[in-house]
Parts: C-alpha cells; structure tokens; sequence
C-alpha cells in the first residue's frame, strides 16, 4: 500500500501524476515534493491526475486544498482529471467542485489551462 | 451468520492501510459492492487517523484498536484509543472543523464517517480517550449469490 508520483512540466504546467493511495501516512511525502517543485517557482499551473490513484481519504483533501492555495497565491490555476467515482464523492462532500475544476481527462484538463495561461 | 473480529496495533501511520485492509478483508465474507467496501475503507481510516494524529497526537506508543462484528448481514465497527480525547464532540463533528489547520487536516473526517455508514456514535471524555462506534447494513442480493 504505497504512493508512487510522477512528474511533467508542460509548458506552464507541472502535471502530477498519482498512482496508488493517498492517506494520512503517504500525504506526508506528496506534499513535500509538492512544495519542493512549487518552490522552484519554473511553473504557473498545477494538474493532478488521479487516474491510477485507488484510494483517498480527508487527509487527501488536505494536501490538495494545501497545494491549491499556493498556486492561487501565485495566479495559477489548478485542476484535475480522472477522479474514481468513490473519490468524487469524497470531492462532493467537501465541496472542493467549488474551487477546483476536474475533468474527465488529462488532455482536457491541460486544455482548460492553455487557455488561460 | 454471526462473527466477530478485534486488532490492536502502534499509533502510527504505517498501520492506517493495515487497518482499513483487514477490516475489509473481514467483510468481504459479507459479499459487500464495490462501493460498500470503499465506503468501510474509508472510514475505518478517517477513524484511525484521528486516533494517531489527534488521540495521541503522534505518540507511537499509543494503542488503537479496531474491533468488527457482523450480526445479520449489518456491520459494527468500532475504533478506539486511549488518548487526550475530545472536550468538544459536537464542534469537532462539524465539517470543516479541525483543531489542527497547520497539519492540512481538512477537517471532513467525521462527515466522511457520517455519510458513508448508517450510524456513528462518538463517545469521548478529555484524558479518556475516544470510541467511535459505526453501524452499516451490507446489501444482501441474492441474485449474486453463486
């Protein structure tokens, strides 16, 4: 029970990729990575695509409200795509539909920030 | 068919996807859905966490145990630790309440559990420690059965 994470700077974009599950015990080192990246500041924008990822509870809510109020503070926008039906009810739930746009695929998701970039 | 399970484990992180993993494996005898096996997962989480990083605070000799039984085809779970316990349950329950905003707690931890299983109740007492107890009634159709 691991997370594995990947990473890809598309022009403004850093795409993170998730793969596994995301809880309390692994949201330690996404974040920490998250911020390393975002701290060397060469990216405006941030997708998460959660497509490999097969679980996630309120402490994965954390790390992403977390990472999406830097990038705010920064004037980018961040998104994501491929979110499992159990998870988007966790999304429902919180409310985070209101600050951050998902979309059914990567590829649209990069779409919706070239746009704005 | 009745059963019954009990775990004990070190407060640390390590263990939340033990304990979420042999609590389904316990119901799976139950033949659950999909989505009634995420749902149990994740609360069986959220409880466990709160335990190590609220309970006791990070402490790993701290204790939690996580006990299951399953009476007519309806799930009782129950999550406890021995820790600081909770002074206010009631605010502690509201979504988006958290005591520790600089961990990026979220603070939907207790409206996961609320809306995920049938019944919770919390009881808790400061230097008590806390007992969640959980009730969820696992769908029984027949027609899946071999």
């Amino acid at each position: 029970m691991s997370l594995k994470m990947q990473t890809e700077r598309i022009e403004h974009t850093l795409i993170v990729r998730l793969q596994g599950e995301l809880d309390h015990h692994t949201a330690e080192k996404v974040k920490s990575h998250l911020e390393e990246q975002i701290a060397m500041n060469t990216f405006t924008h941030m997708l998460i695509n959660l497509n490999e990822l097969t679980f996630m509870d309120s402490s994965g809510l954390g790390v992403l409200i977390g990472r999406y109020k830097q990038i705010m503070e920064r004037g980018g926008q961040m998104v994501v795509s491929d979110v499992h039906p159990s998870i988007y009810r966790i999304f429902e739930m919180s409310g985070l539909f209101k600050i951050i746009s998902v979309h059914p695929s990567e590829s649209e998701a990069l779409a919706s920030l070239e746009v704005v970039s | 068919m009745n059963n019954f399970m009990k775990l004990q484990f070190a407060a640390v992180s390590n263990n939340e996807s033990f304990a979420r993993v042999a609590v389904a494996a316990f119901v799976a005898q139950l033949d659950p859905t999909v989505e009634e096996l995420t749902d149990i997962k994740t609360v069986v989480s959220e409880a466990v966490t709160n335990a190590i990083i609220h309970g006791y605070e990070g402490n790993p000799e701290g204790v939690v145990t996580v006990s299951a039984s399953i009476i007519n085809h309806t799930l009782h779970l129950n999550i406890e630790d021995s820790g600081l316990g909770i002074a206010d349950v009631e605010e502690a329950r509201q979504p988006l309440y958290t005591s520790k905003p600089e961990m990026e707690r979220s603070g939907m931890g207790f409206t996961i559990m609320e809306n995920f299983m049938d019944e919770i109740t919390v009881h808790s007492g400061v230097g008590l420690g806390t007992r969640i107890q959980m009730i969820k009634q696992i769908s029984n159709d027949l027609t899946q059965m071999n």
